[in-house]
């Protein structure tokens, strides 16, 4: 197989589009919280705490949709820490979400270790199946790649339409929107800054969560330790990469999905001649670049990381 | 609610808030270890005498707290200039491969010409890793945040490439393990048959020569203005970016110091397990230090006692190591608690 042929198969751009997921309603979630002017570096450790907390919902004989909402109220939990140290208390964002990963994480591996004691290999769980649209799934390539995934890869494209029409087509998304980069003409509105930044973390975080949440209840069946790998990391990156709008960012997540399942598949073709560590750090360097490319013209929020006091100017 | 800045930290309230903070830090352990099934009160007698119970316990707390001390530094001079270097995982890393390329024999000379030169090296290469992601903060405006995180994982992988390459050991049976270095490029033992090494005494060293950096030249003083405000800084004609660089590059030498000091005084080799996460617990230490180098030294030694008390302890008792984790992470926030309030009053309107 040539390696432009890998292009045209449908099992790449259905690999493509599962890799996207996770990322997809991570990227969601962190840009929420930025455009309400807080950089929410809790988004790895939130991941970890989601991905465990929606598995061990189901491994405790949840259904799934009970996991996800498990998983969801778990990454609320530490959106609730971080917002409360950075929003009313003002403290450094960057200090505390990096707190927040380190303690989400650590809480996360100490939970495991105590509720599965003996658990050598890490259980399995039934976890959600490809659910085949009738008709469109036909569809050469694409059909597959979007219309045979499982229910939560719908939900991500479902949640990016509703964040961009939330942000866009709602007094909410206005507000959301002039939080991050005006406060104090919000707060002469009448509307609670606190109150927007706080909602914004809460529920970007809950949001990241089920982005981990898919890892162990839609990608694989099982927790692992180190799972999330970064993954967080790089949807800071997608944020910044998409300019803070949800279908720019949309389509970064599916570029950058599509390039991690392109070099599996050009690691197996080249068959070892190339050390596979220089593989597995393409989209690692792959964010910086982007990083660099977008960031000269990049449009930060106004207020992302000041912290807002009431009849401050 | 809303924020008034105190008119002077009262020295009651500076003492009392982080006292305050570690207290916080040790009820919610105590909760998670009555979760696990354990008694607090047994669970942290065994965790201080893991730690502080005997000569060796001690000397091991030393030996573990001598990377931290070297992170720690990196983290706390480059939080004073608001360089935010989330990376000392991929400088520490810098550090140890450059003393295992020039360690295991490629470079043959007495101790005195090769330990100074390996040093030299491991902090050029760990500096300009950090002036990378610097540089492209200075010129893009990239955040350095994402840029040193994911530098951790692009070393680590590199470190990987290397160890099953040029660096791989050919007797290390298969295992991405790099040679022992030669005798020459070895650190000392501090006590006959322990693991404490001479590194300790470097870090101590280094921390008492950032902290005369930091207090008493001009470039600390240029730092700590940059962090408090680069548009002061800049109306007072400090030159940001050049503070800014060598920021970087201090910093990053001191991350590299401690993969240097792990591989030449303690594990002899280089392997992919080198370090826990140093780098990541070096932002607890700096913050705990409250950003002080001196200060450093003693948290850099309180966090390592918590890890190798807890250690001791869930061999003992049934309650997992990852407490250690908890409680470092813990303190961290806590502590950031602390300090604001110690500077900060509450007013409920």
């Amino acid at each position: 197989m040539d390696a432009l042929d890998i292009l045209f198969t449908a099992s790449f751009w259905v690999a493509a589009i599962r890799i996207a997921s996770p990322l997809i309603f991570a990227t969601m979630g962190e840009l929420i919280c930025q455009r309400a002017g807080v950089l929410n570096l809790g988004i790895e450790g939130i991941m970890v705490a989601g991905a465990f907390a929606g598995w061990f919902a189901v491994y405790a004989g949840a259904d799934l949709w009970t996991g996800v909402a498990m998983a969801a109220a778990a990454g609320a939990f530490f959106g609730l820490v971080h917002g409360t140290l950075t929003v009313p208390l003002g403290l450094s964002q960057h200090v505390v979400g990096i707190g927040t990963t380190l303690l989400a994480t650590s809480l996360t591996y100490f939970a495991y270790r105590v509720l599965l004691p003996g658990a050598a290999t890490p259980p399995k769980i039934e976890a959600f199946q490809p659910f085949a649209i009738p008709l469109l799934s036909h569809i050469p390539i694409a059909g597959p790649a979007l219309f045979n995934q499982t229910p939560l890869t719908y939900l991500a494209f479902v949640l990016v339409a509703l964040v961009a029409w939330v942000l866009y087509r709602t007094p909410l998304g206005l507000a959301l929107r002039a939080v991050g980069e005006n406060p104090a003409a919000v707060e002469a509105q009448g509307i609670s800054v606190t109150a927007m930044r706080m909602g914004a973390v809460i529920i970007g975080s809950a949001l990241m969560a089920i982005g981990g949440a898919f890892l162990t209840m839609s990608a694989f069946d099982s927790f692992f330790f180190e799972m999330v790998n970064g993954r967080g990391w790089i949807c800071i990156a997608l944020v910044v990469f998409g300019s803070w709008r949800p279908g720019k960012a949309l389509i970064g997540a599916i570029l950058f999905a599509a390039f991690d399942a392109y070099q599996i598949r050009l690691q197996q073709l080249t068959g070892g001649t190339i050390p596979y560590q220089l593989f597995l750090m393409m989209p690692y360097v792959l964010s910086i670049v982007a990083l660099v490319l977008v960031s000269r013209r990049a449009s930060y929020p106004a207020a992302l990381m000041v912290p807002y006091q009431k009849g401050e100017r | 609610m809303r924020l008034e800045p105190k008119p002077a930290p009262s020295l009651t309230g500076t003492i009392a808030y982080p006292i305050g903070a570690i207290a916080a830090t040790l009820v919610l352990a105590s909760l998670l270890v009555l979760v696990a099934g354990a008694s607090p009160f047994n669970v942290f007698a065994l965790v201080a005498v893991g730690a502080a119970g005997s000569q060796f316990a001690v000397l091991e707390t030393l030996t573990r707290a001598t990377p931290l001390i070297f992170t720690g530094l990196a983290v706390a001079v480059a939080f004073r200039a608001k360089l935010w270097n989330i990376g000392a995982e991929a400088q520490l890393y810098a550090g140890a491969v450059v003393t295992v390329a020039l360690g295991t024999g490629a470079v043959q000379m007495p101790s005195v010409l090769l330990i100074p030169l390996i040093v030299a090296s491991a902090v050029a290469v760990g500096a300009l890793l950090l002036l990378g992601p610097a540089l492209l903060k200075m010129r893009f405006g990239v955040d350095e945040v994402v840029t040193t995180l994911l530098l951790n994982f692009i070393v680590l992988l590199f470190v990987s490439m290397l160890l099953e390459g040029i660096l791989k050991d050919p007797m290390g049976l298969g295992w991405p393990q790099s040679q022992r270095i030669i005798a020459e490029a070895q650190l000392p033992r501090l006590v006959e048959g322990m693991r404490l090494h001479f590194g300790f005494f470097i870090a101590l060293v280094a921390s008492v020569l950032v902290w005369v950096v930091m207090t008493h030249t001009s470039l600390g003083y240029e730092m700590r203005a940059v962090g408090h405000s680069p548009q002061a800084a800049r109306f007072a004609g400090i030159p940001i970016n050049r503070v800014l660089a060598k920021t970087a590059l201090l910093s990053g030498g001191l991350a590299a110091l401690a993969g240097f000091s792990e591989v030449a005084g303690l594990n002899g080799n280089l392997t992919l397990d080198l370090s826990p996460g140093f780098g990541y617990t070096g932002i607890a230490v700096a913050m705990l230090a409250l950003l002080n180098p001196l200060g450093v030294v003693a948290a850099a030694i309180f966090v390592a006692g918590i890890f190798v008390g807890a250690d001791a302890m869930s061999r003992s008792a049934d309650v997992p190591s990852y407490i250690a984790d908890v409680i470092v992470a813990t303190a961290l926030l806590t502590m950031v608690t602390a300090i604001m309030l110690s500077r900060y009053r509450i007013r409920w309107r």
